[in-house]
């Protein structure tokens, strides 16, 4: 199978230059956004980047949409350069990014996405059907001579999604797409996504996301990412059973003193805590080595002089996975 | 369009309290300040076209991304401004003519002339502002300044509401290696019934046809100067992760 994208020690450093033109004790603010990247995505896949804030995620998709030029190391998407070729990846991409609200606002919905799909050189009449099916889809029908201005947040996005699959292109970026969504249109999108590849073979789309679920459900496989490293790269069925010998426990206790004290149990790997503010208690995730740490966190509770309001054993989910990598969770 | 309005304005005030105003002054300043128009849309229409798709409308990322050439795309953006200036141009000549009573007139056997002189100066305008708008990627804030900067200075030394021949003579020179110099000159040789006493020897004495292979050649070189400019610029912007750039927060 050919591959759509291909980044080799992909690096991305921002700022840390310019020392002359820095105050003098101003600190150097120099951030390795992607820290010698190497992925592969073959044609046809649904492949999906997982990572918290400020992991990288954005950058790689710049890049890849020749946005951003990298740092070092290379990138090709089609089999053409980013830095060297664009224009030709140019004609086979195109990008969404949700949470923003980019568009023409005196423009209407239509208007606005058939802008678009002039630069790409589509027959306006093949363009004008195209863009009312997609509308229908994604139900915007009924907004189609709206405003761009007049738009919610939710029906911004969907016109954007429009805008990027009109163009019909063989790989699309999707940062985030259901950024922001209520459930329904969230399921829409995804459901979308889905059909769109399993109807053309040939397409790849690559996706970030934030949720746990939507890179589950819909994602063929997903690389976790983190301070501009890839921790891991596989099927979110092969990621789960990474984390299979491991333990995952939950437990909510009374609100503790010290959460942090956990570190020193051994056979704990790794674990996050959440303060519920609402009902003044702890909840805490762990993954164990084995079920042998138990009876130490138990008693470092009660030392504490908390109690153990629930405890559970719970199969690894994606997010085990990520907790187990990243040493932290996703919101 | 309002600017030209204040200036006649206040050089009829000036006339008025320094004696007489010569009616030939008068069409010298209001052809050059009607087509000047043309100029400051370039240069500043450009700069907010990109501001606009920038930090406004958040679509400049879509368009980059595209097909199109941005440089081709930039350029279509341009003329659609040479077309919104051009309604001013006719307005303010009109008002000047019909209302004002000043002696601007149209001599007819230089037509052809004319409308290669328009078509050129437009080009080289178009050219210099897509530059202009060019840097406007690395210079997100200033940038507005900027171009009205470049706009100034190209007021005040291409013989817009003057004769260069008021400059010092380092500025006379300068003015003479800016291409716009000869396309307002030119422009005058058709627009203007007479020429004011106080208008520039040196340009004066340009035959028309020399005018037009000066205006050409400029193109030239300025489309190529231009072209430059904004795909270092452009690559500059996309090193440095400019081109999507916000600073509206
Ligand atoms: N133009 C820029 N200039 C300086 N630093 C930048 C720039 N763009 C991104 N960064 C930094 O690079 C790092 C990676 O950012 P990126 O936007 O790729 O993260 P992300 O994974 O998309 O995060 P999020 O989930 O918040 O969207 C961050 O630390 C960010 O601050
Ligand atoms: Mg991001």
């Amino acid at each position: 199978m050919k591959d759509a994208i291909r980044t080799k020690e992909l690096t991305r450093v921002f700022g840390g230059k310019k020392r002359r033109l820095r105050p003098r004790d101003a600190p150097e603010k120099r951030v390795i956004a992607l820290d010698r990247v190497d992925t592969q995505v073959a044609e046809g896949e649904l492949f999906g980047l997982l990572g918290p804030n400020g992991a990288g995620k954005t950058t790689l998709i710049k890049i890849l949409a020749t946005l951003l030029l990298p740092t070092s190391g290379s990138a090709t998407v089609a089999g053409y350069d980013v830095a060297k070729d664009p224009y030709p990846i140019r004609q086979r991409i195109n990008m969404v990014s949700g949470g923003e609200t980019s568009g023409y606002g005196l423009l209407t919905t239509r208007e606005n996405i058939w802008m678009f799909s002039q630069f790409y050189g589509i027959p306006s009449k093949v363009a004008k059907a195209e863009i009312d099916r997609l509308l229908k889809e994604f139900e915007l029908w009924e907004r189609r001579d709206a405003k761009v201005r007049t738009l919610s947040t939710g029906e911004r996005q969907k016109m954007n999604m429009v805008r990027g699959f009109v163009t019909d292109p063989d790989i699309i970026f999707l940062d985030e797409p259901t950024l922001g969504l209520d459930v329904s249109a969230a399921r829409a999108i995804r459901q979308f996504i889905r059909g769109w590849i399993q109807e053309n073979h040939a397409k790849t789309v690559l996706l970030t996301t934030h949720y746990m679920m939507e890179a589950d459900e819909l994602c063929d496989r997903i690389a976790i990412i983190d301070n501009g490293r890839i921790l891991a790269c596989d099927t979110p069925e092969r990621l789960k059973g990474m984390v299979k010998r491991e333990v995952t426990v939950k437990l909510e206790t009374d609100r503790l003193k010290d959460p942090k004290a956990f570190d020193v149990i051994e056979g704990v790997q790794n674990y996050v805590v959440k303060e519920e503010a609402q009902t003044n208690r702890t909840s805490l995730t762990f993954i164990l080595e084995d079920d042998a740490p138990i009876g130490d966190i138990m008693s470092e509770v009660l030392n504490q002089g908390s109690k153990v309001q629930s405890m559970e054993k719970i199969d690894p989910t994606l997010e085990e996975v990520f907790i187990s990598l990243v040493g932290k969770g996703l919101d | 369009m309002a600017g030209t309005l204040i200036l006649v304005f206040i050089y009829y005030v000036a006339a008025a309290a320094g004696g007489a105003a010569p009616p030939e002054m008068l069409a010298y300043i209001f052809v050059g300040s009607a087509f000047y128009m043309f100029v400051f849309q370039a240069f500043f229409g450009m700069f907010e076209v990109i501001q606009g798709d920038r930090e406004w409308f958040q679509t400049i990322r879509y368009i980059y991304i595209s097909p199109i050439s941005y440089y081709a795309y930039i350029i279509g953006r341009g003329f659609t401004q040479m077309v919104v200036a051009g309604i001013g141009v006719l307005v303010v000549l009109a008002i000047g003519r019909g209302l004002l009573g000043i002696p601007i007139g149209f001599n007819l056997a230089l037509l052809p002339f004319f409308l290669a002189v328009l078509v050129l100066g437009l080009f080289i305008t178009i050219a210099i502002g897509v530059a202009i708008g060019g840097i406007t990627f690395l210079t997100a804030r200033h940038g507005g300044g900027m171009s009205e900067g470049i706009a100034g200075v190209f007021y005040v030394f291409t013989g817009v509401i003057f004769p260069l021949s008021v400059l010092p003579v380092w500025g006379q020179v300068f003015g003479q290696w800016i291409p716009l110099t000869y396309w307002f000159e030119a422009l005058r040789r058709v627009l203007l019934e007479r020429s004011p006493p106080q208008a520039d020897a040196f340009l004066m004495a340009i035959p028309e046809s020399t005018l037009l292979l000066i205006l050409a050649l400029s193109l030239i070189v300025v489309s190529l100067l231009s072209l430059a400019v904004f795909r270092y610029v452009e690559h500059l912007a996309r090193k440095k992760g400019k081109i999507d750039m916000t600073t509206a927060y």
